[in-house]
């Protein structure tokens, strides 16, 4: 299993693959410190609701925008490592080598899974923490909670980089990277629905929004961790900041993460069978 | 007194394949004996490769059962016995020789190390090119490669697809050398080549597979069909049609008592290519 797993993980090394990441985390990084400084260097000029404490209103929409731009490149380098590992490796002749050692089938897909999860949960965490200290420095605003977020925007990469493994057993590379983009874009709109049933007042849009989210739990996780960034806040305040600016908070708590958890098996067990009846 | 069943490097019986509405095999019975040298033959689509990819476990039969070395084919133990070179495969072009060996040492649970590795480059004849990348080598180089990766932790059957098809003339015969070295070594080998001229010289069998059936199958001496006598005389070279060996004596002495000066005689065969022609009536796709 560490075999097949290290094997991904010098593939992506020696394809340079994470020094394009690096380089790309590294811009984004330092256009996110612009935006903090400019923010908040002018945060006087800004003029929220009445009632609403500007320095709060700028740093967790800020923050906000960073987690959705974490979530956005640590699902891009999930899918990246992932979409071709069955089907687009097989098409090339790489998997063939592979399979027909004595790991078996099973193992090749747990190791590969194993291999993008110790990539992009890392790299989630780091760009995670990254922003949280920059926002931090210079807005001096902290989210309420400091470590749930991060780890549920880690756990909504990993079910991406799951749902395009299961992808990889059925399509070929190209067609399983639209498919999964598109799958998190669904994902993106549930959010937007959702924030648009808040606005409308509208229970019927907001419950309907909340099952799509559930049935993509990656961005119901997303909206999880959004919500417990500001957790302590409330009132006028905190329904404004609960929209969001890419996708509405909504909470999700224990329920949400074990569903996620279950979500992550019967996806890892529908990849295992349709792996071991593919043809190669 | 008992009869003890040998076991069989390769056993397949009834063996049946379709995929959607093409029957790649229709009930195949083929066996490769331990130490055996074994090619298959038969034209594009007559079902070879799906036969060795349902060996080695890469495709499921429709019907039929495969056994390597008495495990289920696609079994774990099946898995550990064999190895395998695919007709179309790639290996990472960022690896280099040596790394590549040393994945599938660990792939294997081989303990052979680093002696291993540089036996098999030296048998493939790639022994200085130990550190070059994959994506530097020609694709003869990454066929003979290809060849040394599937010898990691000395396999008791060799699944061989089309393992010379990328080889020049020199490296044809450096593979031909490999495989009379492995029939000594008595490892088993299945060796699917559209190259006759190298089937006949190495392979103890052979299998010919038409549309998903053997229609031949046999030692490739055997399969040979008499073609007469051919006798070099001074007055030109004669041939006896109906003649065999035994007719020589009988046909150079009326030759000499006709005054006929007699330089040779030779008994005539159909070649592998004449028996194979014949067995697929020509098809070829």
């Amino acid at each position: 299993m560490w075999t097949i797993a290290g094997y991904g993980l010098r593939e992506a090394l020696r394809r340079k693959v994470f020094v394009v990441v690096c380089l790309l985390t590294v811009a984004f990084l330092l256009l996110y410190w612009m935006g903090n400084r400019y923010v908040f260097n002018h945060v006087g000029e800004i003029v929220p609701p009445a009632g609403i404490d500007a320095q709060t209103f700028a740093g967790a929409f800020l923050f906000g925008m960073a987690m959705f731009g974490t979530l956005f490149l640590g699902v891009v380098l999930a899918v990246f490592l992932t979409l071709g590992v069955v089907r687009g490796d097989a098409e090339r002749g790489l998997l063939q080598p592979l399979v027909v050692r004595p790991i078996g089938r099973s193992t090749v897909l747990a190791a590969r899974f194993l291999g993008a999860g110790a990539v992009c949960v890392p790299y989630v965490l780091g760009v995670y923490f990254a922003t949280m200290v920059l926002t931090g420095l210079e807005g001096s605003w902290w989210p309420d909670r400091i470590v749930t977020p991060g780890l549920e925007l880690a756990g909504a990469v990993l079910l991406v980089a799951a749902l395009s493994l299961l992808g990889s057993v059925f399509l070929s590379g190209i067609a399983n990277g639209i498919a999964v983009f598109m799958l998190f874009g669904a994902g993106l709109v549930a959010g937007l629905l959702d924030n648009i049933g808040h606005v409308l007042n509208s229970g019927g849009l907001v419950h309907a929004a909340k099952i799509a989210a559930w049935i993509v739990p990656f961005e119901a996780l997303y909206q999880d961790a959004l919500r417990t960034i500001t957790e302590n806040t409330s009132g006028l305040t905190g329904f404004l900041l609960r929209l969001g600016p890419f996708g509405g908070a909504e909470q999700g708590g224990v329920a949400l993460r074990l569903w996620a958890i279950a979500y992550l098996g019967i996806v890892g067990a529908l990849a295992l069978a349709g792996f071991a009846r593919r043809d190669l | 007194m008992y009869a003890r069943r040998v076991t069989a490097a390769l056993a397949v019986s009834g063996l049946a394949k379709r995929y959607g509405a093409v029957e790649a095999l229709r009930g195949v019975d083929l066996e490769v004996g331990e130490g055996e040298l074994v090619g298959l033959l038969g034209p594009n689509g007559a079902g070879k490769s799906t036969l060795v990819k349902i060996a080695c476990g890469l495709v499921r039969p429709s019907a039929g059962h495969a056994e390597v070395c008495g495990a289920r084919a696609g079994s774990r133990e099946a898995r550990a016995a064999i190895g395998y070179l695919a007709e179309f495969f790639r290996f990472p072009g960022w690896t280099s020789a040596d790394e590549l060996l040393g994945l599938h040492q660990r792939l294997t649970s081989s303990d052979g190390g680093e002696r291993e590795r540089a036996d098999l480059l030296e048998l493939v004849g790639l022994d200085d090119a130990r550190e070059r990348r994959v994506e530097e080598m020609s694709k003869g180089m990454q066929q003979r490669l290809g060849i040394a990766q599937a010898l990691v932790r000395s396999p008791r059957l060799l699944l061989l697809d089309e393992p010379t098809s990328a080889l020049d003339p020199v490296g044809r015969r450096t593979v031909r050398t490999l495989l009379e070295e492995l029939r000594r070594r008595g490892i088993s080998v299945l060796l699917n080549s559209h190259l006759l001229s190298e089937v006949e010289l190495v392979c103890d069998r052979v299998v010919i597979l038409l549309a998903g059936k053997v229609v031949s199958a046999g030692a490739p001496g055997d399969l040979a069909r008499p073609r007469g006598v051919e006798i070099e005389t001074d007055a030109g070279t004669r041939r006896y049609a109906d003649a065999g060996r035994d007719d020589i004596p009988a046909l150079v002495a009326e030759l000499v008592r006709d005054g006929r000066s007699v330089y040779g005689a030779r008994v005539l065969t159909s070649t592998l290519e004449e028996v194979y022609v014949e067995a697929v009536g020509g098809e070829s796709r």
